[in-house]
């Protein structure tokens, strides 16, 4: 199948580069490299190319550039956060903090979290942590606690702000926040939602930039105890050389997306629309995951279809040449029940038909229109299939 | 759409596929999930299947079927050995995965045949029905776990390597190029991992109780005890506890409820019927004389099947009851008739 004939409605499993991170990408590829380490004028060069990015991220978060700290990916980011708070509190008090996040977190967070024998908070039946509930659900003596952005599977918006108030009202000030916001970035501007926030995620490759890539926002003078150990790099928190070619390139996705976010929600958010009332308009018994469409990021449609498997559904959109996505697939590459879906309440049976399409900035409106066609065939002949037996 | 396992029979099927000019979909089953039980569908198998599928520059898909798995194949498999029977979790697995939920999903998305890498064949008879058949290779042949497949799902099956013998689907696979080609043959249960006895006794305890029972010889009389009944099976000689020293004895009953199992010399072990219930829909219609065999690469023997029992013409060992029992076709002694299992007392 050739590249033009793909409808990619995948974005967040990863998302096209965008040509202004491969031009720096190339551009920093392309020529003699030093080590940002060293101390020769190319090592010198490679700092500085690193400093620029470090400061066009940390404009794009409303944070200190010293706060980031870059890492391979979103996974590590999230790992460094829960691990590194953990470790660093448990160093400082002498005794294993308690830690907590919210039941739809991605598994690099709340794997960790159950690795650390913490508390999973419960959500509401859109995904969301309800920040009243905390008086009820969150330990006191929690030291840390990780809410997402936005949900990776669904789309739903947390209210953060209310969020970080409520943990400070319940811990006495004393908890941590840290937020995976991989999911959140390309749509939202989180410079506001986030003031209260101590620690976020983000990986590049979610809005345009490189897989392999990402990033940890820890203010200052929050405890992080380095995961990895070796040349002390990223002021001790992060050693081993850093990709910068990789960073260079993150840091141009991150200003174009920043730069062309508005305008992207609005124009994303309409094919987003167009494209679930027309599945809606065409096909009986599909329901939105979470149909008030205000809650949800703009680039999300979660669709389940009644008396389909969402297993059956992706063969037959792949081979007519649409990539959407299900629940988080495993190693092996097979679909697993969606725990996302699991803790929202949603009904196991309408769950098994469940698919997510993530829409971007390459998404176009022929797109979406040739998309709708292929799924409205595939739903069709599935359900013609299964009940003509 | 073939069915590969990672292993060699099913990538060889899987190119003899694309070599005959099929359109060719590989499908990957993803069955067993347990955590620390990593016997089959692990990722490197799964790799390996995605490899060869890359290789043959055919699609490659992993289907998840581990809910159904665990419904059909492994809760059986305990409620068997917690009821004191024999089971052959294979054929259950061939019975309502590989030749069920897969087969209809494959017609359900369009395929016109499901291939997989069994060594068995199909022949279609002059008034156009379709049986079963062994597979050329005799010591690999796998007609005994597919017994149970009917006429229509033989209509739409594929078993492309079931005229080789194992020397030839290696020697294709090398020719091929496959990196399958030396990868040893899958062995045993394919979701317990390890050693074979103590790997099952481990899987067993976790899951179900263990009981100990008694053991005692013809006249009644306590011989010894073992410490688990659920993992005994009639005419086994190993595993006992029993002092050497006299002649070979063998487990001829187990009595699972009152926790006593009955041993003897071999002569006490042949019985001249075997009881059978649950017969696979395509043998209803099956009597008289046939060849029936006991597991999976036992020998056929002569027999008349009169109703549900089966008279063996001489004596023969006893079956264990959950074993199946598949019978052949006199006549043409390859071809199944059906099968069913055998039946507890």
């Amino acid at each position: 199948m050739s590249a033009s004939s793909i409808a990619y409605l995948d974005h967040a499993a990863t998302s096209p580069v965008r040509p202004q991170a491969l031009d720096a990408l190339q551009a920093w590829l392309g020529q003699p490299r030093g080590n940002p380490s060293g101390t020769h004028h190319l090592a010198r060069q490679a700092r500085r190319a690193l400093d620029d990015a470090r400061d066009v991220l940390a404009e794009t978060l409303g944070c200190g550039p010293g706060d980031l700290v870059f890492t391979a990916g979103g996974t590590e980011a999230d790992n460094l956060a829960l691990f590194g708070v953990a470790d660093a509190l448990a160093v400082q008090d002498g005794v294993a903090p308690v830690l907590a996040c919210s039941a739809v977190e991605h598994h690099a967070v709340l794997d960790p979290v159950l690795r650390l024998g913490g508390t999973i908070l419960p959500v509401d039946r859109y995904g969301r942590v309800e920040p009243g509930a905390l008086d009820e659900t969150l330990p006191r003596n929690t030291a840390l606690v990780s809410v997402m952005a936005a949900n990776n599977e669904v789309g739903t918006i947390n209210d953060l702000a209310a969020v970080v108030a409520a943990v400070a009202a319940r811990t006495d000030g004393r908890a941590l926040v840290h937020t995976d916001a991989v999911a959140a970035f390309a749509w939202l501007d989180l410079r506001q939602r986030i003031a209260g926030v101590d620690l976020l995620t983000l990986s590049a490759h979610k809005f345009g930039g490189c897989q392999g890539v990402g990033l940890l926002m820890a203010r200052p003078g929050v405890p992080l105890r380095a995961r990895l150990l070796g040349g002390g790099q990223e002021r001790d928190r992060r050693s081993g050389t850093q990709n910068v070619a990789g960073i260079v390139a993150m840091a141009a996705a991150a200003a174009v997306t920043v730069a062309e976010r508005d305008a992207t929600v609005e124009r994303v958010g309409g094919l987003r629309d167009r494209f679930v009332d027309a599945l809606g308009d065409r096909l009986d018994a599909v329901h939105e995951t979470v149909s008030d469409r205000g809650l949800k990021v703009a680039s999300n449609a979660h669709v389940c279809f009644s008396g389909v498997l969402s297993e059956e559904l992706l063969f037959l959109l792949d081979r007519a040449g649409l990539c959407a996505s299900a629940a988080s697939s495993c190693a092996s590459g097979a679909i697993n029940v969606s725990h996302v879906l699991a803790a929202m309440g949603v009904d196991a049976e309408q769950g098994r038909g469940a698919l997510r399409f993530t829409l971007g900035w390459t998404t176009t409106h022929e797109d979406v229109d040739r998309a709708t066609e292929i799924v409205v065939d595939a739903v069709s002949h599935l359900r013609a299939a299964r009940s003509g037996r | 759409m073939v069915a590969m396992s990672g292993g060699v029979d099913s990538s060889v099927a899987a190119a003899l596929c694309g070599q005959a000019g099929h359109e060719v979909v590989g499908v990957t089953l993803k069955l067993w999930g347990g955590a620390s039980d990593r016997g089959c569908c692990s990722v490197a198998d799964v790799d390996d299947a995605r490899r060869v599928a890359d290789q043959l520059g055919i699609d490659h898909h992993v289907f998840n079927y581990s809910e159904q798995f665990d419904e059909s194949v492994v809760a059986p498999y305990l409620r068997a050995h917690e009821a004191g029977l024999t089971p052959n979790p294979c054929i259950e697995c061939n019975r309502a995965i590989k030749f069920d939920a897969l087969h209809q999903r494959a017609l359900a998305l369009g395929f016109d045949a499901v291939a997989t890498g069994h060594h068995a064949r199909i022949v279609v008879r002059p008034d156009g029905t379709r049986r079963l058949r062994r597979g050329a290779d005799s010591a690999k042949d796998q007609s005994y776990v597919l017994y149970m497949l009917g006429e229509q799902v033989l209509a739409s099956t594929l078993f492309p390597v079931g005229d080789l013998d194992k020397s030839e689907v290696r020697r294709l696979a090398r020719n091929f190029g496959l990196r399958t080609a030396i990868k040893p043959d899958s062995q045993d249960v394919c979701f317990i991992a390890g050693e074979r006895s103590r790997a099952r006794e481990t899987f067993l305890g976790d899951r179900i109780g263990l009981r100990p029972a008694r053991v005692v010889d013809g006249q009644g009389t306590e011989v010894g005890r073992v410490p688990a009944i659920e993992l005994l099976t009639i005419g086994q000689r190993k595993g006992l506890g029993l002092p050497g020293g006299t002649a070979p004895r063998y487990v001829v009953d187990i009595d699972h409820r009152g926790g006593v199992v009955t041993v003897g010399g071999k002569s006490s072990l042949l019985t001249d019927t075997v009881l059978l219930e649950n017969f696979a829909p395509a043998s209803r219609s099956c009597r008289g004389a046939v060849l029936a065999q006991c597991s999976a690469h036992g020998e056929a023997r002569p027999a008349v099947l009169d109703g549900m029992v089966l008279r063996w013409a001489e004596p023969t060992r006893r079956v264990a009851p959950g074993q199946s029992v598949v019978l052949y076709d006199p006549r043409a002694p390859d071809e199944v008739l059906g099968g069913a299992f055998a039946a507890a007392g």
